[in-house]
């Protein structure tokens, strides 16, 4: 079931070829459509029972003990079906696309295949096969379907993630190393941390994997990649980039570090949270000097993911309140999703200004609400739901993570979680900025091309925001999900 | 003493394979020579065949000086099947050449050279294996006649001769404080002798197998040969022999030298080190596409040569090695075959590949990817394990600069992937049976990458 589901995007893509090319986007967004109903099937199905779910372990390199091993619990369920999600998203948005539709469905499809794959897999050289996969295919969608310079962006994009995935290789070659009996599955490598006996192995293999996990994630000072590769990247694939791509080095970092490196985690907990910091504040700050809106959304991104890294930072106290760890454990998660679909929006979003008037400098915009009344609303919608106002899902991402760092009664914690809300402020600021120049304000010389929204752009856009609202204002079902998980990963993670 | 022929027999059928292509070609006319190739392919074929039945069976030890054991079966199938493909890689463009059946036996014998090479225990039989593999390589190189090949052939004996040389004093001085040239006798004679002696007696050895492996300091052949040779014997230069030269490497490193003996472990890593580098370094510039491939073999023999250095110091080395050697040959072959098949040796010729024929154009995007270590290819899988190997055997070092090297090396495979997506300028007509040996490899390195657990199990 769950190995149809990930496999089924990449069985279409290679029958793709032979479907004439009219019918193309149509079966893209069929198969997209039937994989999130796949999928959220299997999460209705599975409910909020913890434990690992739709398990399937098949023998691979059986000589490393490598298999292909396979599970969905409490924290892959919410991030397959964000998966999902955007990937329906960015195949409704595509439907008008001209240039060379079929190679750009097939890639989309593939690159399915890859994210839904890495979230579900449970063998950490299974992971890495994904992990690198999704390097491959998102520098070929910059590369063939990108603008401005984007052969120097997608080389940039390539080199730098894939010289992070293999520092990652290295560390997950430590980690195998380390068990005893040598092994790559994720499960007995969480019920028996390996490199246990030895500090100085533990510490190190935590740096290659970190560092691995940071570039993609990515943390300050690792981030450098992103900017070009967004402003670049045509408006599907940043959304993907950003909804999903930066979530697996997160991901890995709950999945992966956390549990199987429990003592190293909480001796460098204090790393964490001040690279967390510096990216919360150092990602609104340069955000807020941003005149290229695609740049701008990017740099919210390091921000975002800033309040992840900050989270589980203070979920590695171990001396520190349990509940609090297990709250910032659960926002963390949560800021995921909810991360995933509102810049997956924003990108959405400003793609169609770059459709319309091929530009995305803020300057050159203005009373846009004006001209195109309905785009205007929902950029709004998507601007306060980035800035974390309640009623929408960043609110409930953003609260969580700082109620659980600052409440987790150590005194490290506590003091960069404080700092740590200035971060909100400054996106206050710059959101409301561009509210203000863009949406309001006197007309732009390029705000008469920016007619309404079509309709394949609504359709891809609207359940985004939807979706926010809905976690927004009733988060149970998705919190209900990642509680069993972030208990058993603060119980983890504090052994 | 086992004597028994039978254990050697994919040995025995490529020399009767290649006897007979001799003396067929000798009665056959110039038309019909390609018969010759069938023989030869008919007895690669039997060899291939009964060396997968041998490799079923418990090790043994032939004329005490072959051993039958997981790495000769390893090098024995990669030969074989390798040499195969350069078969068909070659009989286009030798089709109705003057000496089309001695081309097709001195491949024959090469193969059988390297084959030997890394069977044997004896720094005796390792000698003349090296001979064997090396001396119809120098002929194969100059086959054309052309400036170009004379001066490849030239540089390749003139190197080849002299580092044998120097490997010959190697064996006189390991033979002189070990007492024996069996590696078994080595181990135990080498443990007492003095230490420069040996430190001596390993580096000289070594200049004669690397030469082979084509790494630093033996690496200057490999862009001349692999640019002036025709491309089908530049594809199995830079392919078949080296995979004897690496068995024999990790034969002698784990059977022959006692534990730490000739500073093997650092003086390998380094050699390794250098190789991928430089090698790396070399292939950034390059506009010629062969010269290209020459460069980025010399690199990942330095990856080969990771495990090679790890040898006897952890039990990853030896799968790994053999595993990455074999997924290695695979890829290269399809490389070469691409540029066979397209026919063109610069860079330009490549833009829009993709388009023109999407099949080659894949099978060329999967095989150098691949070379980068892209899942599920083969050589991902080999490299994880030469990864694993260096970090398991306490070298963290090499295997961060291994990690560098690779990074590096992405960029000028993209340097050749980029323009295959741009729009074709010209119609380019690809040789049809250099295309099906390039698809057929690309899919073969997926297929092993994707079941690796199927060939490592033996």
């Amino acid at each position: 079931m769950l190995s149809l589901a990930v496999f089924l995007p990449l069985a279409v893509a290679l029958v793709l070829p032979a479907v004439p090319r009219r019918a193309v986007p149509w079966v893209w967004i069929a198969v997209t459509l039937a994989d999130l109903a796949l999928v959220a099937g299997m999460w209705a199905a599975h409910g909020t029972r913890p434990g690992i779910a739709y398990e399937a372990d098949v023998r691979w390199i059986p000589s490393v003990r490598a298999g292909y091993h396979v599970g969905l619990d409490g924290l892959s369920l919410p991030l397959v079906t964000l998966t999902a999600v955007l990937f329906a998203a960015c195949a409704v948005y595509s439907v008008r696309q001209t240039h060379r539709v079929r190679a750009f469905a097939m890639l989309f499809l593939f690159l399915e295949t890859v994210c839904l794959g890495l979230f579900a897999a449970l063998d950490l050289l299974l992971f890495f096969v994904f992990f690198d996969l999704s390097i491959v295919g998102m520098y070929f969608v910059i590369l063939l379907w990108g603008h401005g310079d984007r052969t120097a962006s997608a080389l940039k994009f390539f080199l730098y993630t894939f010289l992070g995935s293999l520092v990652l290789l290295l560390g997950f070659i430590g980690l195998y190393l380390g068990a005893d009996p040598h092994t790559f599955d994720m499960v007995e490598l969480t019920r028996h941390p390996p490199l246990a006996g030895s500090p100085g192995l533990a510490g190190l293999t935590l740096l290659a994997v970190g560092i691995g996990l940071g570039i993609k994630t990515p943390v300050v000072p690792f981030h450098t990649w992103l900017p070009p590769a967004h402003t670049d990247a045509p408006a599907a694939g940043s959304a993907i980039l950003a909804g999903v791509m930066l979530k697996m080095g997160a991901y890995g970092f709950v999945r992966i570090a956390m549990p199987m490196l429990p003592d190293a985690w909480h001796r460098y907990a204090l790393v964490f949270l001040i690279v967390g910091l510096v990216g919360v504040l150092y990602g609104a700050l340069v955000a807020l000097a941003q005149d290229n809106v695609k740049r701008l959304v990017a740099y919210t991104s390091v921000n975002h993911m800033g309040y992840i890294v900050l989270a589980l930072g203070a979920a590695g106290y171990a001396s520190g309140h349990e509940d609090a760890r297990r709250l910032a454990v659960t926002g963390a998660v949560t800021q995921m999703v909810s991360h995933g679909l509102i810049t997956g929006a924003l990108f959405l979003l400003c793609g169609v200004l770059h459709d319309r008037a091929g530009s995305y400098d803020l300057g050159r915009f203005g009373g846009i609400a004006r001209t195109a009344p309905v785009y205007a609303g929902m950029l709004a919608l998507a601007a306060f739901a980035a800035l974390g106002l309640p009623g929408l899902s960043g609110f409930i991402a953003e609260f969580q993570i700082f109620a659980g760092t600052i409440g987790s009664g150590t005194t490290a914690a506590a003091v960069t979680g404080a700092i740590a809300v200035l971060g909100i402020l400054v996106t206050a600021a710059l959101f409301l900025r561009v509210l203000h120049r863009a949406v309001l304000g006197a007309p732009g010389e390029l705000s008469a091309r920016v007619g309404d929204v079509r309709r394949p752009e609504l359709a891809a856009i609207v359940p985004l925001l939807a979706l926010s609202v809905l976690i927004g204002v009733a988060p149970r079902a998705l919190l209900d999900t990642i509680e069993p998980l972030s208990a058993a990963v603060t119980a983890l993670a504090g052994r | 003493m086992n004597e028994n022929p039978a254990d050697v027999a994919p040995e025995l059928c490529v020399l009767i394979a290649a006897v007979l292509g001799l003396v067929n070609g000798l009665f056959l006319p110039r038309t019909r020579q390609w018969r010759v190739a069938l023989v030869c392919a008919a007895g690669l074929v039997a060899g291939l065949v009964v060396a997968a039945v041998d490799a079923t069976r418990p090790d043994l030890v032939v004329f005490d000086a072959f051993v039958v054991d997981p790495i000769t079966h390893v090098t024995r199938i990669t030969v074989l099947g390798a040499t195969l493909l350069v078969l068909a890689l070659a009989a286009g463009p030798v089709r109705d050449h003057p000496r089309e059946s001695e081309h097709y036996v001195l491949i024959l014998l090469s193969a059988l050279g390297a084959m030997a090479l890394g069977a044997s225990s004896d720094l005796l039989v390792v000698v003349a294996a090296y001979l064997l593999a090396s001396i119809p390589a120098y002929a194969l190189a100059g086959f054309g006649k052309d400036a170009h090949g004379t001066e490849a052939a030239l540089k390749y004996y003139l190197m080849g001769a002299f580092l044998g040389v120097v490997m010959l004093a190697g064996v006189t001085l390991l033979y002189g404080v070990g007492r024996g040239t069996a590696y078994g006798t080595l181990r135990a004679g080498l443990a007492g002798a003095p230490s420069a002696a040996v430190s001596a007696g390993v580096v000289a050895l070594l200049a004669g197998l690397l030469f082979k492996a084509g790494t630093v300091p033996g690496q200057f052949w490999v862009p001349d040969v692999t640019e002036g040779a025709p491309p089908a014997v530049a594809a199995f230069v830079t392919t078949v022999p080296k995979i004897g030269a690496f068995a024999a490497l990790l034969r002698f490193g784990s059977e022959a030298l006692p534990p730490g003996a000739g500073g093997w472990p650092a003086l390998v890593a380094v050699i390794a080190a250098a190789t991928m580098t430089l090698g790396n370094l070399a292939a950034f510039g390059q506009d010629n596409v062969r010269r290209l491939l020459a460069y980025s073999t010399v690199s990942q023999a330095g990856y080969l040569l990771v495990p090679v250095a790890m040898a006897g110091r952890t039990d990853l080395a030896r799968t790994a090695l053999l595993f990455y050697v074999a997924a290695y040959a695979v890829t290269n072959l399809g490389a070469f075959a691409v540029v066979l098949a397209a026919g063109r040796d610069d860079l330009a010729a490549y833009t829009g590949l993709l388009r023109t024929s999407p099949l080659l154009g894949l099978s060329l995007v999967v095989c150098l990817l691949g070379f980068v270590g892209t899942p599920p290819t083969a050589v991902f899988v080999g490299k994880v394990l030469m990864f694993g190997a260096a970090l398991d055997g306490r070298y963290a070092w090499l295997a961060a600069v291994a990690a560098l090297n690779t990074v590096a090396s992405v960029f000028y495979y993209l340097r050749w992937i980029v323009p295959l997506f741009r729009r074709p300028d010209g119609a380019l007509r690809p040789a049809r049976a250099a295309s099906a040996v390039a698809v057929a490899a690309a899919v073969f390195s997926v297929a092993l990458g994707v079941g690796a657990g199927v060939a490592l199990t033996p």
